[in-house]
């Protein structure tokens, strides 16, 4: 930054030139530039920017990288103007071979080039901040932990809450269990169903608890602009709303095997009506294994298979290499 | 040294080392399980009949004490220590599963119900099944899934402590206490390599019993390829 007011002795603007007339040039330069930039980012790419607008937490996410962008577009442009300007004005002409000028300090370009760049950060440290929790009421779309630090109207955490009937003014319970290496996703206010499907309701909030019952997994609903850990024995709560209608992709983001790579579904952004009568179809449909899954609770112990211990100890029966697998599991070869 | 020595001794050490490479590419790069050809031979419309069987060991391999899946050669004959098999697309699979291992339960109870077969069942020693309660007795050994398709089936096991105590002990098993699953399922219309796994925790002192056999091709998972 130094050089920018040591104007070489020879040059296009010729000697004498005064830097004032480079800096001016430089700043009008980049002021188009940056507007240019700014306005494209914010009104051509922006719409576009991943992961869309399907929900109120993946428009949050997108607003936030175009705030950042229009933010560091400026920046950048400065950076290459700067530096093209010097190509073009500052270059070595043929036959000169003088050298250029000594480089002196310039504490004014210094301290004005810290601070602006410390404003900048932050501002944006700020304003990230409030996006990470606040995002639409209800959190960015990652998990908040079993603990949410902001909650949407009528958050239900509680496994009594969450069992209670569903209502279309409360959030949607969608328990998400990530095993090696599938999803499955249980409905806790429509008797408890679990199904391979993930359907949810346009216009209502949606509360994901994430979980696991083997390792760690992420649960990662694109469109929906939800990223949640799926851990062994926590619970992990991201809530999103979803705005348009339309289909969901749902991935593994978190290494965990084999088939991580093959660990995806699909599901849908349904109308309110719909998704009631798909939830009551699923939960007909699915009663006779509902009827064998053990209680809903927020998280399952993975070492520990309920009954079936001590049907085991009481047959004398280990199984296939163990039916059950105690905590001082694993012991690795 | 003389020339033809360095010479000599320069070239032995470059045999040496791309045969060094040749090795550990064959040996752990290429090396792999073998695929059971379903597909060759079938006429459209004809269904293609798979036989498969899972057993409480292998001792055909390098790791004895790991449970395993065996595919029959539908023209050998022989069993194969292998999980990878290729079927026709969009073809009627019938699939018989002899299920020598013994029982041990889900972790998710959810993957006791049959899906995506043929009417919605298995039939386990000719008996039509919908659901097998896991967590209920010694029922179910392993699952067949396909998670592409929504297939998945529980695979019944010997329900006794005595059948349990007398497992066959050497695979591929031809005798002992087992049960018999056999389905159907419509192999996808286009095609692809299509993973299978089991979903009982049957890898047995590892991390959740989910390691070993459980991501090693060749036992408890694997893939069926579908050729058109």
């Amino acid at each position: 930054m130094a050089a920018e007011t040591s104007v070489p002795a020879s040059g296009a603007g010729g000697a004498g030139e005064r830097d004032s007339s480079h800096g001016i040039r430089i700043f009008v330069v980049w002021l188009v530039v940056s507007l240019a930039a700014d306005l494209l980012i914010w009104f051509v790419l922006g719409p576009h920017l991943p992961p869309g607008d399907e929900a109120s937490a993946a428009n949050g996410q997108q607003f936030d990288i175009k705030v950042m962008s229009v933010m560091a577009a400026p920046v950048m442009a400065l950076v290459l103007v700067y530096f093209s300007y010097s190509l073009i004005v500052w270059r070595q002409r043929p036959g000169d071979e003088e050298d250029g000028p000594p480089i002196h300090n310039n504490t004014r370009i210094q301290v004005s080039w810290i601070t602006v760049t410390t404003v900048i950060v932050l501002c944006l440290f700020g304003f990230g901040t409030y996006e990470l929790v606040n995002t639409a009421g209800a959190g960015a779309g990652s998990g908040q932990g079993p603990s949410p630090i902001v909650n949407p109207p009528g958050a239900e955490l509680t496994v009594a809450q969450q069992t209670a009937p569903y209502t279309a003014s409360k959030p949607l319970v969608i328990q998400v269990i990530a095993q090696q290496w599938k999803f499955t996703y249980r409905y806790p206010q429509f008797g408890g169903f679990q199904t391979t499907y993930l359907a949810v309701p346009q216009n209502q909030w949606v509360q994901f608890d994430v979980t696991s019952l083997d390792v760690i997994h992420s649960f990662w609903a694109y469109q929906l602009g939800v990223k949640a850990d799926a851990n062994p024995e926590v619970n992990n709560v991201a809530y999103t709303k979803p705005t348009q209608l339309g289909s969901i992709t749902v991935r593994c983001a978190e290494l965990c095997g084999l088939w991580h790579g093959a660990m995806y579904d699909y599901g849908t952004v349904m109308t309110q009506s719909d998704f009631v009568k798909w939830a009551q179809h699923s939960e007909n449909h699915f009663a006779d294994i509902t009827s064998l899954l053990p209680p809903y609770a927020t998280t399952y112990d993975p070492t520990e298979i309920a009954k079936i211990g001590e049907v085991e100890l009481k047959l004398g029966i280990t199984g296939a290499n163990g039916g059950y697998y105690p905590p001082n599991d694993p012991s690795q070869p | 040294m003389s020339l033809p020595v360095r010479v000599g001794t320069l070239l032995v050490a470059f045999l040496a080392v791309v045969g060094g490479v040749i090795f550990v590419v064959i040996h752990f790069l290429l090396a792999g399980p073998p695929t059971v050809d379903y597909s060759s031979g079938v006429a459209p419309g004809q269904a293609v009949n798979l036989m498969m069987q899972e057993d409480p060991q292998n001792t055909v391999s390098n790791h004895p004490d790991w449970v395993s899946y065996f595919i029959k050669d539908p023209k050998t004959g022989a069993w194969v220590h292998t999980t990878l098999f290729s079927v026709p697309a969009n073809t009627r699979i019938n699939v018989t599963i002899l299920g020598y291992d013994g029982c041990t339960p889900l972790r998710n109870p959810f993957w006791g119900k049959v899906t995506g077969t043929i009417g919605g069942t298995e039939d386990v020693n000719g008996k039509p099944v919908k659901v097998i309660n896991t967590w209920d007795g010694c029922n179910v050994g392993h699952t067949f899934s396909i998670p592409g398709i929504g297939l998945n089936v529980p695979m019944a096991s010997p329900t006794t402590v005595k059948a349990n105590n007398e497992l066959c002990g050497t695979s591929p098993c031809t005798s002992g206490p087992h049960q018999t699953m056999t389905f159907s399922f419509m192999s996808p219309k286009t095609t692809g390599d299509f993973f299978w796994q089991c979903r009982v925790p049957c890898g047995g002192g590892f991390l959740y019993g989910f390691g070993g056999p459980m991501q090693t091709i060749g036992f408890m998972t694997g893939e069926m390829e579908v050729v058109s």
